[in-house]
């Protein structure tokens, strides 16, 4: 049997993650999930559907969230990301972040990057969010332990305290 | 007390909130071959051949693994105790493949793209066998699925296709429905459903320097894991270490050894580290899911609306293996039988075998199953009967003191132990739920136009841990500036348990939270435990840490005593004082290490428990159905549960809220489809509906208080009692908002229009 082989093409990227500088040559069909995870070991953003329906590989984009898991790695050239990891880039939380623990918001905590990451992207568009707008902006994120409850409450506390 | 019952963080919050990389899949893969796995297209046949030449030609391809490459062996996926009660029917992999998913063959390859593309490179020939889906129609079938499988004690029949079966008698029932003035029956069923944790199976394998076996995996039994595996590739235990890092939700899925023989097989073929994660796709179909039931009812009532008599009869899909099978339908039994006293009663349940995918453990285990079944007759009866349904229940259940027979008469894969009840809550819950849901205002219900608006309630129980089998064990140990490092093998997997362990061992100790480091969950450093299933974990796990504690505590007292010469000093407070003088924790254990009477501080403690005395709750439903399209509208739930003395009252509401959508998907929304073929349709988090935020209803969880004498501190179990009520409940609501009674889960708008008369 003569031995096959895959091809895959490259290219070299440039991004900005969390406020540091990226020149990484990539293969092309990588998406930017693998990218974070694999390359640039940021792992606290989840691989739950790899389709976009539950929000965990949620991170911020150019200003704004999006789904990581549904992004090719080249489609992140030249732009700035934020990730979980640099909303408390020296281990002080953000309020949001410390409403969670407060508020016992997190269970298992599979889901939490990406909720709190929506969470932050509610409260500055909103500033004071009510339920109702926390919900519309929660759509995209899946939690199976909480029931969402106590993440809302968070949300919504810190957007009061804000 | 200080630290039991009160408001405290979770020891792993701020990690879990600011995204550290404490989940299996976080660590750095260096060298990783990435996994995946060949399933069959086919519902039930033989491999006629397999040819993995061209596979294993692709360059990047490491090992392709099939049948051929293991010796036959019989095992049991079911994380449970040793034996297991589940059949001995399944091999790593089968040249006969019994469902849409069965596994056929595993690639090993660099990269997850070239382990994808080898799959289908890989050529199966298969002989194709009829099957069977409809479970009705498997017992007695000349189709067999299982027909090799000659004398295994734990598979009840395998040329009836009977993966189990359960009986049980207590009095005279046959007489006791003769004599009753009433007798009502009804038959109730739920479908297969997933348990959808967040985090996917995921299982990472290596060799250590030393050419041990390192399994890092997403489980809620790591020992039964180091066990399972060993058995299954031969490999000594002594060289096996399992450990359990944080866990993204399990909720029974991860009582399974799913895919970490597999794992481990490649690792010890190839010497590489090796990696396996589930898609979404394949959780759905290739992993676990709820067995579904059809459990019939009938009940007999005396003139008084006594019961007089039970006769319960389940028969269960198990799918393809026997997975759990004898046990979620003996949970069934057991929690049935616990909530209302039969003077009479009988049992029969079957698990059978069909072409489809297999079912496991899910939070409830067999209860939410046989609740629906209860709770939706109880309610015919008092609508039958015109009486309060408050009332029928309250004059029926169990009360203190009372023996429940079933308890002694069905244990886990055996005879029970005898159990009294010491507490109930039950009444109080009922009465508060009441009060929370508004349950008299009818008026401010909706009642005109299409949409109709509806209330209804649901009595249940569950128990703490499975008893006189589940051992826990803790290890607990001080250090000179008054922290305590307790390791416990109870498996964490998102509930917060250890929290709620270190404040057990605070409480005891007397010290802040803060100051007991939690390790849990690793074969080699962490004493036993079964295991983070059957709501054993605060109750069992608890029980052992708090032994392990209180040796300590007597010890550091000992101590203290010895270093101020005085036997009469005491322990209070974080000292040992005799009144006048005092030593701190930290001046003990740094002279007990270094100076004066020179030990480490240390205890040790095991737990296991005869008892599994019953959390109750009183689920209420509030809905709304469109008369015109059927679609329903959960407005409120309430949910009141006894748990005993809440350790964490925070975690236990968050069990309780989480618990309720699941429910609540389970009534209206959660349901797999499979096709003619037996294939898993809805596949993903779009087509199989999850309840998002939006979806949310109102939701209060509050718990009354009990203390119960043989748990920690009063404390019973808090994580799947909340699951079992809402189901029912809202079928019930159902009824009273536009009186279609649905017995079939789930209810779907169809349903609702068919009951209407409007299709």
């Amino acid at each position: 049997m003569m031995a096959s082989k895959m091809k895959t093409s490259f290219f070299d990227l440039k991004l900005t993650v969390n406020g540091n500088e990226y020149n990484r040559r990539i293969p092309t069909h990588i998406r930017l999930l693998d990218l974070l995870r694999d390359e640039l070991k940021l792992t606290g953003a989840k691989e739950v559907c790899g389709e976009g329906e539950c929000g965990a590989c949620t991170i911020v984009m150019d200003g704004k969230t999006v789904n990581s898991c549904l992004i090719l790695a080249v489609e992140a050239h030249q732009t700035e990301i934020t990730t979980i990891e640099g909303f408390s880039p020296e281990n002080e939380l953000t309020k949001l972040q410390q409403a969670f623990i407060d508020d016992h918001s997190v269970q298992c905590g599979y889901c939490i990057p990406g909720m709190i990451i929506s969470g932050e992207q509610i409260i500055e568009d909103f500033h004071r969010p009510t339920r109702k707008q926390i919900k519309d902006g929660l759509s995209g994120n899946i939690c199976r332990c909480t029931g969402y409850t106590k993440i809302i409450d968070a949300i919504e506390n810190t957007g009061k305290n804000s | 007390m200080k630290v039991v019952g009160k408001k405290t963080q979770r020891v792993d919050g701020k990690a879990l909130a600011s995204g550290k990389p404490v989940f299996a899949d976080d660590i750095p893969k260096k060298d990783f071959l990435y996994l995946k796995l060949l399933y069959s297209p086919i519902a039930h046949g033989k491999i006629k051949n397999i040819d993995i030449s061209k596979a294993l030609a692709l360059e990047g391809v490491a090992a392709v693994l099939t049948h051929k490459d293991f010796k036959p062996h019989y095992y049991t996926t079911a994380g449970q105790g040793y034996p297991e009660p589940s059949p001995r029917d399944t091999m790593i992999f089968n040249p006969v493949v019994r469902f849409v998913g069965d596994k056929v063959a595993v690639i090993a390859a660099e990269s997850i793209e070239i382990a994808k593309k080898a799959l289908e490179l890989i050529e199966v020939d298969y002989t194709e066998y009829p099957a069977i889906f409809d479970p009705e129609k498997s017992k007695d079938n000349e189709v067999v699925l299982h027909p090799e499988i000659k004398n295994d004690p734990f598979l009840f029949d395998a040329q009836r296709n009977l993966a189990s079966r359960i009986t049980a008698e207590y009095g005279d029932p046959e007489n006791a429905f003769d004599s009753s003035k009433y007798v009502f029956e009804g038959e109730y069923s739920t479908p297969y459903a997933q348990q959808a944790h967040i985090e996917p199976h995921i299982t990472l394998t290596w060799l250590d320097e030393h050419e041990r076996l390192i399994i890092r995996t997403a489980t809620q039994v790591p020992f039964h894991v180091r066990r399972i595996v060993g058995e299954v590739l031969d490999f000594p235990i002594s060289r096996i270490r399992v450990i359990k890092p944080r866990i993204g939700g399990g909720f029974g899925s991860k009582q399974e050894i799913l895919n970490e023989e597999i794992c481990a097989a490649v690792t010890l073929k190839t010497g590489r580290p090796s990696r396996i994660e589930l898609t979404r796709k394949e959780e759905f179909f290739a992993a676990r899911s709820r067995h579904p039931q059809k459990v019939r009812i009938k009940m007999g009532f005396d003139e008084k609306l006594k019961i007089t008599a039970i006769d319960l009869n389940i028969l269960e899909n198990s799918g393809a293996y026997g997975s759990h099978a004898l046990t979620v339908m003996s949970v069934t039994s057991q929690k049935v039988l616990s909530l209302y006293k039969a003077p009479n009663f009988r049992v029969h349940a079957d698990a059978v075998y069909t072409n489809l995918p297999i079912a496991g453990a899910y939070r409830g285990y067999g209860a939410p199953q046989g609740f629906f079944a209860l709770e939706c007759l109880m309610d015919e009866i008092a609508i039958k009967l015109q009486v309060d349904p408050f009332e029928l229940r309250i004059k029926n259940f169990f009360k203190e003191g009372d023996e429940i027979p079933i308890a002694s008469i069905l244990g886990e894969g055996r005879e029970g132990f005898k159990m009294i009840l010491h507490t109930t809550g039950i009444k109080e819950c009922l009465h508060r739920g009441k009060e929370l849901m508004g349950w008299d205002d009818e008026k401010k219900r909706l009642n005109q136009g299409e949409i109709k608006q509806g209330v209804g309630l649901a009595a249940v129980c569950q128990g703490s841990g499975i008893p006189g089998i589940d051992m826990a064990a803790a290890f607990i140990k001080m250090n000179e500036d008054a922290s305590f490092n307790l390791m416990v093998g109870a498996a964490d997997i998102g509930t917060g348990s250890d929290t709620a362990l270190a404040q057990i061992a605070a409480e005891v100790l007397e010290v802040s939270v803060d100051k007991i480091i939690v390790y849990s969950s690793d074969t080699d450093l962490t004493p036993f435990d079964t295991g983070a299933y059957a709501s054993s974990t605060v109750f069992v796990s608890g029980g052992a840490v708090k032994k392990a504690a209180e040796k300590l505590r007597l010890q550091i007292l000992d101590q203290g005593q010895k270093l101020l010469d005085d036997p009469n000093a005491i322990l209070e407070k974080g000292k040992v004082t005799t009144g006048k003088k005092s030593l701190s924790y930290e001046e003990i254990c740094t002279k007990s290490f270094y100076t004066e009477f020179q030990m480490q501080p240390m205890a040790t403690a095991s737990h296991l428990s005869y008892d599994s005395p019953p959390p109750f709750n009183a689920t209420f439903a509030d809905v709304s159905v469109d008369t015109e399209t059927g679609i329903v509208t959960v407005n409120k739930i309430v949910s009141v549960s006894d748990c005993g003395q809440i350790i964490n009252p925070k975690m236990a509401e968050g069990q309780a809220e989480g618990a309720i959508p699941q429910s609540i998907g389970m009534a209206l929304s959660e349901y797999m489809i499979f096709d003619k073929k037996g294939r898993a349709i809805n596949t993903d988090f779009d087509s199989y509906h999850i309840y998002t935020a939006i979806d949310m209803p109102e939701i209060v969880a509050e718990f009354v208080h009990t203390s119960d004498p043989t748990g920690p501190f009063g404390a019973k179990a808090v994580a799947e009692i909340p699951i079992n009520g809402p189901a029912p409940a809202i079928a019930n609501a159902i009824y009273n908002a536009c009186g279609v009674r649905i017995r079939e889960l789930p209810i779907t708008p169809e349903k609702i229009l068919r009951g209407l008369g409007k299709i």
